[in-house]
């Protein structure tokens, strides 16, 4: 045991531990990719984490283990799941390409990618002696990293906080949602509105749709007395929509008038 | 086993993640790729600093943390603005300035 750690081996039930978990980690980001729901997209990313704070505690980073547990797992994979169930739940990714052979290229830049980096990992002569953090870490590890963080980093830390302030705002200014003012004319105003306006054309009320029109649905607008369409007599919403029918000048010539006897 | 181990796990979890971001559509797996290849680097400072014998590594990590939940806050409210507009979590809806 003292001989494995000289050289820089780790005790074995930590490499039980990482065989078992690291392939299930790199298979969970995987399936990340694959899955085509991002619900279960969220899980799987939540996996991976929970792995990760594992790795961490393993390592004798406790304090980032459970801060990842806290922060990753707690926070942030609530505020996700929170995000997907607002923004649909059922808006599963389209899997279509939108632009062509950019699933292929990225693959083979990825399989480059990750190449470059672990052969370049394997060629390093890195953690052939790993030193360890049991001196480090003689105090425990959450003192020694608030002894760090409070005299080396305390300039960084200060700024973190404006930095995780200026996030806080920004996410309120973004999320926030500005209503206009719901402002309603009173009776009175809408009353001084119809007989001071413009015309006292609308002086004795609006006609209703349908009236004098072909159909008499809502969604028709009412006939003025020379046949021209009163739009205003449809709620605005549906024209807005654009489900107003019959918009056209009514023209007698149109309409027969041969009227068939009845038998 | 080689502590070098867990840079291998991180390098292939940083790549996932980098094949995530370009090849998947939704913004919020985007984003979630994004957060696995902040964590993955995270996996190789805590490594690094095990290896090194140094808890410079760790601090890093820490303060990545903290940067990264700025970032989703931020980029979560960003993808809730656009779904209120646009109706659409997509990351290709997005293209006004294209046309």
């Amino acid at each position: 045991m003292q001989l494995a750690l000289q050289v820089g081996q780790t005790a074995q039930p930590e490499a039980i531990m990482f065989w078992l978990l690291a392939p299930l980690a790199v298979a969970a980001a995987l399936g990340m990719l694959l899955v085509k729901k991002a619900v279960h997209s969220a899980i799987l990313m939540a996996f991976v984490m929970i792995v990760l704070a594992i790795f961490y505690i393993a390592q004798d980073a406790v304090f980032l283990g459970i801060v990842q547990v806290v922060v990753y797992t707690g926070a942030v994979m609530m505020l996700f799941l929170f995000i997907l169930m607002l923004v649909g739940v059922d808006s599963s990714d389209s899997l279509t390409e939108t632009i062509r052979g950019l699933r292929p290229i990225a693959i083979t830049a990825a399989v480059g990618f990750g190449g470059l980096l672990v052969s370049l990992l394997g060629r390093a002569t890195i953690g052939r002696n790993a030193a360890g953090l049991a001196t480090a870490n003689a105090d425990g590890n959450v003192q020694a990293l608030a002894q760090l963080l409070f005299s080396t980093y305390v300039w960084p830390f200060e700024v973190v906080s404006a930095l995780l302030i200026t996030a806080a705002l920004g996410a309120m200014v973004l999320a926030h949602h500005h209503h206009k003012a719901d402002f309603r004319p009173t009776q009175r105003q809408l009353s001084i509105n119809r007989f001071r306006g413009e015309s006292l054309g609308s002086a004795a009320g609006l006609p209703g749709p349908g009236v004098y029109a072909r159909h008499n649905a809502v969604d028709v607008p009412a006939l003025l007395p020379d046949g021209t369409p009163a739009p205003t007599s449809v709620n605005a919403s549906l024209e807005a929509r654009g489900d107003m029918l019959d918009y056209k000048k009514f023209d007698l010539a149109e309409i027969n008038t041969k009227v068939e006897e009845e038998k | 086993m080689n502590a070098a181990n867990y840079l291998y796990v991180s390098a292939l979890l940083f790549t996932i993640g980098a094949v995530g971001v370009v090849v998947r559509r939704n913004a919020i797996v985007v984003f979630m790729c994004i957060e696995l290849m902040l964590n993955a680097a995270n996996l190789s400072f805590v490594t690094f600093s095990r290896i090194n014998g140094d808890l410079n590594g760790q601090v890093m990590a820490f303060f990545t943390m903290v940067v990264a939940a700025c970032e989703v806050v931020v980029g979560l409210a960003i993808i809730v603005t656009i779904y209120r507009s646009r109706r659409s979590a997509s990351v290709d809806d997005a293209s006004l300035l294209k046309r």
